[in-house]
């Protein structure tokens, strides 16, 4: 089995990714990202467990845009300084 | 500060009247929260002008968190820079919406601290309200209401806040313990409660008696309301007395019976339970007589929500009758197994009830491995969503 932290790593440069091309990613998107790319090496329950670690350490942060998504902290549209 | 109020002729028509008006409360707050002054002037510049001047956020929370703060900001903060930031958070009620004095002084010590004042109790989900308040403001917010014990809930895709009537705290016709019931899913699913994992927003809501004050047949994707499989307990001469004192029985309750299942010969009613559809009509008008029978617990159902995306939805029997007893083991087994199902195939923002539209009930109850039951149907040759297949023996037999 992979561990936590390296499913964590895989799932940031996800994000990274598709955030470089202003997509948004949902958990469900990366929980089935990594079992298609690690098959047997990850689960459900392991995928949670590394999303909670990148947002625990602040490296991700959930967002609302009519759904919730996962992306790397940046300064919203909407906000006033 | 009250002299410095905007001018607001529009907002104060909605003073005006015997009925209780926000814009007079958020004028008393006004009186000591420079945010509630900027809200009324931007409030009367929005019915002038016909126009919100909402922003809405989408990254404020607080560390950990995804859900329970919905990001506020004012498109004119120049003009009304005390609400420039204006974000909500939803915090969890008490089970039942029980509060002591000391709670709710807390409660809005804390918000005025650190926000408008200003609060919505309750929100629609259920949730203590409390408006208005900055982004620096939310984590000191936050830890401020987990020293008195209160937590954020639910907003976003993610469980919402579960909500529940007072049921057995202080209704005769509670079927279940609601309050018992709703505060330990709620503990359970912490995780789902705070970090957003599905396609949607999922609620429970647990109604102690098919009265249902929470609205969980029309507003929650999983619902739980309290009935009994037994007969319902008579009072003879609690129902004559009523009749006795005028009561036209058969005009007020036999004739409005669904079930058509009840006679009265001048002496005794009688119902003929096994067609009774436990709608309460009959111990509503007749409380004095009538009561749910023992053997208690709940029908489980599923699918509701109000018009969001699609149109509005009623739930739909999943489980007709379920006991409703702690740890409730079987029926979070099931629960997961409807998020596993729904989490992997739902579509961004489709809620559990359209997702089984969709796919179609029967294939819904293969994947989580419940078999269909003629109480799942709501009108008999109506919704035939469920195709009982001959297996292979039978056709055999039959050849
Ligand atoms: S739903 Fe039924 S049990 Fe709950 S408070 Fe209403 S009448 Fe009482
Ligand atoms: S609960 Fe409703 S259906 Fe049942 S006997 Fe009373 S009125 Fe009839």
């Amino acid at each position: 089995m992979k561990s936590v932290d390296e499913v964590a790593d895989a799932m940031y440069e996800m994000v990274k990714d598709a955030q470089a091309v202003k997509k948004k990613l949902k958990p469900m998107d990366l929980t089935k990202a990594m079992i298609a790319t690690y098959g047997d090496e990850v689960d459900k329950k392991l995928c949670k467990a590394a999303i909670k670690e990148l947002i625990n350490s602040g490296r991700c942060v959930y967002t609302y845009f009519g759904g919730s998504f996962i992306e790397i902290p940046h300064r919203e549209g909407a906000a006033n300084d | 500060m009250a002299d410095n109020l905007p001018k607001t002729p529009q907002l104060d028509e909605l003073e005006k009247g015997g009925w209780p008006s926000f814009v007079k409360e958020i004028k008393m707050a006004a009186k000591g929260s420079p945010m509630a002054v900027d809200l009324l002037g931007q409030l009367e510049q929005s019915y002038t002008e016909k126009i919100g001047h909402w922003k809405h956020g989408g990254i404020v929370g607080v560390m950990g968190y995804g859900g329970g703060v919905i990001g506020r900001y004012s498109d004119l903060p120049d003009k009304w820079p005390n609400i420039s930031h204006f974000h909500t958070m939803r915090i969890n009620q008490p089970s039942g919406w029980y509060y002591t004095s000391d709670a709710l002084r807390k409660l809005c010590d804390i918000w005025e601290r650190h926000g408008s004042g200003l609060t919505n109790m309750h929100g629609s989900t259920g949730d203590i309200i409390l408006l208005g308040t900055r982004t620096e403001e939310l984590e000191p917010t936050f830890e401020e209401l987990a020293k008195i014990d209160f937590d954020i809930g639910g907003s976003g895709s993610d469980l919402r806040t579960p909500s529940c009537c007072c049921g057995q705290s202080r209704c005769e016709w509670a079927c279940y313990d609601t309050m018992g019931a709703c505060y330990d899913l709620t503990m359970h699913y912490q995780d789902e409660l705070h970090r957003p994992a599905f396609p949607y927003k999922f609620k429970f809501k647990f109604s102690g008696c098919p009265n249902d004050c929470v609205a969980s047949i029309a507003r929650a994707d999983l619902s739980f309301l309290g009935t009994w499989r037994d007969d319902i307990r008579i009072d003879q001469d609690a129902v004559r007395e009523y009749v006795d004192r005028g009561m036209d029985i058969n005009e007020e309750v036999i004739s409005r019976c669904p079930g058509n299942c009840m006679e009265f010969d001048g002496k005794e009613l009688h119902i003929e339970n096994s067609f009774c559809k436990r709608c309460m009509h009959c111990i509503n008008i007749m409380p004095k007589a009538l009561r749910p029978g023992t053997d208690t617990g709940a029908t489980i159902l599923i699918g509701s929500k109000a018009p969001i995306i699609e149109g509005a939805l009623l739930s739909s029997v999943l489980i007709p009758f379920y006991k409703m007893e702690p740890p409730y083991d079987d029926l979070k087994e099931l629960i997961e197994e409807i998020w596993d199902v729904w989490a992997e195939e739902g579509k961004n923002r489709e809620r559990v009830g359209e997702f089984i539209q969709r796919v179609g009930m029967g294939n819904f109850l293969d994947a989580i491995g419940l078999d269909p039951v003629p109480e799942m149907v709501a009108h008999p040759r109506e919704n035939p969503y469920v195709f009982f297949e001959e297996d292979e023996d039978e056709d055999e037999d039959e050849g």
